[in-house]
């Protein structure tokens, strides 16, 4: 299970929102517990793609975030990035370019803007499977 | 000597290079990691022959990233 706070959730659509008609993306931080992870901070970073079908994050923007993480004892726990016209699951290239077995990948799908969407995916071995995530 | 990877104070024997740090420290999927030495990122092709000193500072992120 993975728990995100509302006003987390709020930041990323605001931000995704903002990026239309680009992906938009960034890293997630906060606890573990076995398989209870509980996300304490949410972060913004630039998608250097640009694009709104790919999207990369900013090697400098990621050290940065790192960095920040410890300094607030936190823990990086993986990453989010938005799908401006489709449904919240892992593409194929989503899948073939997550290489961390341990991360959560959160996707916020903006298909109906109003209506945002977002799930939580662990990714092995090109196999995504949806985590349990509440927002709260 | 001491360096510091991903935040952690850990002892290595003098003349360690990236690549054998890559090694000892088990990096998954190290070709699609990125290496920053002392904040600068260093190019995979150095890897090999860039030595670390006492107190660097080594971080290696992951390469991240997506598309529909
Ligand atoms: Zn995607």
């Amino acid at each position: 299970m993975i728990s995100l706070l509302k006003s987390d959730f709020d930041k990323i659509v605001a931000h995704a929102k903002n990026e239309l008609p680009n992906e938009a993306c960034g890293l997630i931080a906060g606890t573990a517990n076995g398989d209870d992870k509980e996300i304490k901070k949410v972060y913004l970073l630039t998608n250097t793609d640009h694009s709104n079908e790919h999207f990369s994050l900013d090697p400098k923007e990621q050290l940065e975030a790192i960095k920040d993480m410890r300094a607030n004892g936190l823990s990086p726990l993986g990453n989010w990035h938005s799908h401006p016209e489709t449904p919240s699951r892992p593409s194929e290239e989503d899948k073939r370019l997550a290489y961390d077995s341990r991360a959560s990948y959160l996707i916020l799908s903006l298909m109906d803007e109003d209506n945002p969407v977002i799930n939580s995916f662990h990714i092995e071995k090109l196999i995504s499977q949806k985590e349990d995530l509440i927002i709260k | 000597m001491k360096i510091i990877v991903a935040g952690e104070t850990k002892e290595f024997k003098e003349g360690l290079t990236i690549a054998e740090l890559i090694e000892l420290e088990e990096v998954e999927t190290p070709q699609y990691v990125t290496v920053s030495l002392n904040d600068e990122f260093v190019e995979s092709g150095a890897f090999n022959n860039t030595a670390l000193s006492d107190g660097d500072n080594v971080e290696f992120l992951y390469f991240m990233g997506g598309g529909r």
